[in-house]
């Protein structure tokens, strides 16, 4: 029997990143997929990034992953979206060539030490008491490891409907793998049901783009990789069109004949992705909603049109995008189809992923009721971190919501669970003013480098970047200002007398870049990115300050754990629904019991008093 | 299996009844130990106390059953003589027995809470109507205990969460056409919230001088009799009269409860020109005090015309001497009455706000949540708004709002609230 550390299961996003993390972190690992040329594949839209999203790729980057470089290499369009809002809530954002893509990635895994990839379906875990201890696959082979990872995507009782039809599959022409999902059952654990959908593609071709509005890159590309500077592949534009009243009055006609408005779909789908017959009838006060072409690749015809996600019969897609300015002749190459598939409350998973009641085993990725390719990635390289560090005895890495948006995604999944495709934004960030996309290195690399998973040239590149960073700061910080100096240089300030360091400076009065030059002559010898870094820290001073207060707050509630064994309904002051609810959810802490919906003060109190009533018994003892 | 713990409730020193409680598991045996046999549930009896042979007292004996009482566990109380001797007799007693120790301070109403009699907002307001002194504070404590400050905070971060959503999809969903513009309605939601922080801190000041009492200053010439009225108001001589002006040198305080409300009287040096030093002084100190206190009577001598517009309320002195309208005598009383109530209505004026934050963890949570709407409207109105900073400033008050309403920070608010417990509440 062949033996790796940590099995990977599943070649989409969550796989490959889980892979590659667990045998950058030295572990043995072998990932299983059913075919090896389909891995990193872009199963839906052809972009990477965006608000929330972006953040995460450059966290998975700063963890030197796979994503941000793969998307780089791939990227054929850079839109750094919310430009001109504030540094913390922009995202790069790239439309990717699929094919360029997955050749990344699939280079990246094939050239990547202590990784076998390995051609085959699981069928089977290998249970020993009450631990996972490998896979069984479905030609009968058996693959010992410490560790599993499953990042099944939505291949779990997958079924796709296009109208009234509906056959069972993940996605379109792979098989659908319902003998594993099988023996999930067996686990107990709970399942939840969601849908998710595309668009139908069309034939770039029989576009008419001459009479379409054109929709440019940036001109000056922001790259996901902080080791890349600029693009690789031949940059292209994306089409814009929009739907009328004709397009509209299609699909109300045809509502009925819809997968999802003909009661064929049990699935709660995305509200912040929604089909366009759930854009026609939530908003009916809208005669046009926007569409947008984006092209699959240099040397393929195929677009995608973002916005107009269907699960109607064929011949009304047909209908409905030749109703569309620009799309008259389109011709569809693959129709639109909304797929349901099961997920696994992830409740039940530890701070790192694991099944809590399986031992050894890991979840990563829309198997965890997530949805879009960044949330899979960042799940995945989390999930491969810890499988490869609990095979080698190490300690579980953790992820704080106040460091990053991957510590936010996990933290949220696991307190809170998914009523919806969880997709990840920049508002669930609380703490979004130092979250940002541009510092993710800042945050996470050294960590890394701690965790053993960063490459030599990345380590080098990055202390560079340090030294320089911290060097401006140790200059700024040195200069002292008087009132006076700031009043002569049209600094507007009270005479109060009080010295300020240049960063106080920086941070404390809105000033123009020749003010801050003539003032700080620092700033204009030190490299661009360094001196927009300092700048970014000090315009967002005050308020970090404060949100530091609210972290630290969070931390102490954290560190009060609510005991596993906590007896709830020994509480006489709880409602019969939250102590239920209590009951079934466990929150670890207090910080996440407070996050319960329904949880009232008083409840809180109470359990709180009951913790430490049972603390100072047991001290007593 | 938690102790038996006992305390005196009512106060240390000699009075009519003193009331020992006893609440535990072996509140039962420790009456029985006082030779108490049997006791009915819920019912006073007069009973015997025993230490050994010896009769300690008689007293009246009250059980409650676990599930019942105001612990949730078996409580005795025991309302014997309030003699020091007996009271300390029955606690040594009582320490004595197994099982049994004297409570830690705030004990008996953290037991309440554990067991779920009482929850946080009710332990917080119980600690306030335990200390209210007049109607006013029992009134305020009241409401509070009913839930009105957590009613307003939830209706306040309906407020804060709809702003916050506007914002954020602004934000979030760039990409996605949102063709309406947010401001405005996030403009109103911050200037309404700015002022209804604002009103609240405002009318707070009225809530805290009922919990802290208010300062009302007699003021006027010497010898016009702002002393006698001073002593005819508080019922006993505190400040000393006599004919000869600048009796009193000193600001003389006596603390009251005046028509439901708890008030400071101040009687102060009569204003005049003084010669010697120590007048002179006293005279500053009363003009000092008349500018901080809440309200101000000036008394003035019959026929005389006011010209300290200052004051709050004019009266004229000496009604024995001269009746007239507006006219009291520290000496009959006359017109005591209606200086009364011409000061609690000038007070109640001052408490007519909502009155609902009564603490000083509760101001200082909403001056937070009230600073941060500044910030916002700051942000808002600026040419191109910072919106991710409007966002972060929202989230501040939202922030301080559950800190308000005890939803974060629990573990502090338990702790301030204990510490302000005395032994056996």
């Amino acid at each position: 029997m062949k033996h790796f550390d940590v099995v990977v299961i599943g070649g989409g996003h969550a796989g490959t990143e889980a892979a590659s993390a667990a045998a950058r972190a030295g572990a043995q690992v072998a990932l299983v997929t059913q075919k090896i040329s389909t891995i990193g594949m872009m199963s839906c839209n052809p972009a990477i990034g965006g608000l929330g999203k972006g953040h995460l790729v450059r966290e998975i980057d700063a963890l030197d992953g796979l994503m941000g470089r793969a998307a780089d290499a791939a990227g054929i369009q850079f839109r750094l979206l919310n430009r001109r809002k504030g540094p913390a809530v922009q995202g790069p954002r790239a439309q990717a060539d699929r094919a360029l893509y997955r050749a990344f990635v699939q280079r990246e895994l094939a050239d990547q030490q202590n990784l076998s990839l390995l051609e085959g379906e699981v069928v089977d875990l290998i249970v020993d008491n009450t631990r996972v201890g490998g896979v069984v696959l479905a030609d009968g082979q058996h693959i010992s490891a410490h560790a599993v990872v499953l990042t099944a995507g939505t291949f779990l009782n997958g079924l796709i409907h296009i109208g009234d039809q509906r056959h069972a599959g993940g996605r379109m022409g792979d098989a659908p793998s319902t003998r594993l999902g099988d023996r999930l059952n067996d686990l107990d654990l709970k399942r939840g049901r969601l849908k998710t959908g595309t668009p139908p593609r069309l034939d770039g071709r029989t576009i008419n783009w001459s009479i379409l509005e054109e929709q440019k890159g940036d001109d000056a590309p922001t790259m996901f990789s902080f080791l890349n500077s600029a693009p690789v592949a031949r940059q292209v534009s994306c089409g814009v069109t929009r739907t009328n009243e004709k397009t509209h009055d299609i699909i109300r006609a045809n509502l009925s004949r819809s997968a999802m408005y003909g009661g064929h779909i049990d699935g709660v789908g995305p509200r912040y992705c929604p089909s366009i017959e759930d854009k026609v009838v939530r908003f009916s006060d809208k005669d046009s909603h926007q569409v947008f072409l984006e092209p699959e690749g240099l040397t393929d015809h195929t677009v995608y049109p973002n916005g107009i996600s269907s699960s109607l019969p064929i011949e009304v897609q047909t209908a409905y995008v030749g109703s569309i300015l620009g799309l008259e002749q389109a011709k569809i190459l693959q129709p639109a189809y909304a797929i349901e598939y099961d997920f696994f409350d992830p409740r039940a998973l530890s701070a790192g992923l694991e099944v809590q009641n399986l031992p050894g085993l890991f979840f990563a990725g829309q198997i965890n009721g997530t949805t879009g390719y960044e949330e899979a990635a960042a799940q995945g390289l989390a999930a491969g971190l810890n499988a490869a560090r609990l095979a080698m005895d190490a300690d579980q890495v953790q992820f704080h919501r106040s460091g990053s948006y991957i510590g936010v995604l996990l933290d949220d999944l696991r307190s809170r669970g998914v009523t919806e495709p969880y997709r990840m934004f920049t508002s669930r960030a609380e703490y979004r003013l130092s979250l940002r996309a541009d510092n993710a290195d800042q945050r996470l690399t050294e960590q890394g480098i701690g965790l053993g998973i960063i490459s030599e040239r990345r380590k080098a590149s990055f202390y560079s970047k340090m030294n320089s960073l911290n060097d401006l700061k140790a200059r700024l910080q040195q200069r002292n200002f008087t009132p006076r100096d700031l009043l002569e240089s049209g600094v507007h300030v009270s005479a109060d007398g009080s010295r300020r360091s240049g960063l106080d400076v920086l941070g404390a009065f809105v000033m123009t870049t020749e003010q801050q030059n003539a003032l700080l002559p620092e700033l204009l010898t030190a490299e661009p990115e360094i001196r927009t870094q300092v700048l970014r820290d000090a315009m967002y001073g005050r308020y970090l300050d404060r949100q530091q207060i609210q972290i630290d707050q969070l931390k102490r509630e954290e560190g009060t754990v609510i005991p596993a064994d906590f007896s709830y309904s020994d509480l006489s002051g709880l409602s019969g629904e939250l102590t239920s609810k209590l009951q079934r959810q466990r929150p670890a802490s207090l910080a996440v019991a407070a996050q319960i919906e329904g949880i009232t003060p008083a409840a809180l109190a109470l359990i709180l008093a009951n913790i430490r009533r049972t603390a100072a018994l047991q001290e007593a003892v | 299996m938690s102790d038996t713990i006992f305390a005196l409730a009512t106060a240390r020193g000699k009075a009519g009844i003193a009331v020992v409680r006893v609440s535990g598991p072996s509140a039962l045996d420790a009456a029985a130990a006082l030779g108490v046999g049997p006791l009915p549930v819920r019912r006073g009896v007069l009973r015997n106390l025993m230490i050994g042979d010896e009769l300690l007292d008689s007293a009246l004996v009250l059980f409650f059953a676990a599930g019942a009482s105001f612990t949730g566990e078996n409580v005795v109380e025991f309302q014997v003589h309030g003699s020091e001797a007996v009271v300390s007799a029955l606690l040594r007693f009582l320490t004595s027995l197994p099982g049994l120790r004297m409570a830690e301070p705030g004990e008996f109403t953290r037991r309440a809470l554990e067991n779920g009699m009482l929850d946080l907002t009710q332990v917080e307001a119980l600690a306030d109507l335990i200390d209210a002194e007049t109607e006013a504070q029992r009134r305020q404590a009241q409401r509070v205990l009913a839930g009105g400050l957590g009613q307003r905070a939830a209706l306040w971060r309906k407020d804060l969460v709809r702003a916050a959503a506007l914002i954020e999809a602004t934000i979030d969903f760039a990409d996605e056409d949102i063709p309406v513009d947010v401001l405005p309605e996030v403009r109103d939601i911050v200037e309404r919230l700015s002022a209804s922080f604002a009103a609240e801190i405002e009318g707070s000041r009225g809530s805290e001088r009922v919990r802290a009492g208010f300062e009302v200053a007699i003021i006027g010439a010497p010898n016009v009799g702002k002393s006698s009225l001073l002593n005819a108001l508080v019922g006993r001589e505190v400040a000393i009269t006599s004919a000869v002006a600048g009796t009193t040198r000193d600001v003389i305080e006596v603390r009251m409860d005046l028509g439901g409300l708890p008030v400071t009287l101040l009687d102060t040096a009569g204003l005049r020109e003084a010669t010697d030093e120590v007048e002179r002084i006293g005279v500053a100190r009363a003009r000092e005090r008349a500018r901080l206190a809440d309200l101000t009577v000036l008394l003035l001598e019959p026929g005389e015309t006011a010209s300290d517009t200052e004051a709050d309320i004019i009266a004229w002195g000496k009604a024995d001497l001269v009746p007239g309208p507006n006219s009291v005598s520290g000496l009959t009383g006359q017109g005591l009455d209606w200086l009364v109530e011409e000061i609690r209505t000038g007070l109640q004026q001052r408490v007519s706000g909502s009155g609902l934050l009564i603490r000083e963890r509760h101001r200082s949570a909403l001056s937070l949540a009230s600073e941060s709407m500044a910030s916002a409207r700051q942000s808002l109105y600026d040419g191109d708004p910072s919106l991710e900073l409007v966002a972060a400033d929202l989230r501040t008050a939202s922030h301080a709002l559950d800190n308000l309403v005890g939803k974060i920070g629990v573990e502090t608010l338990l702790d301030e609230i204990f510490s302000s417990f005395c032994i056996g509440k």
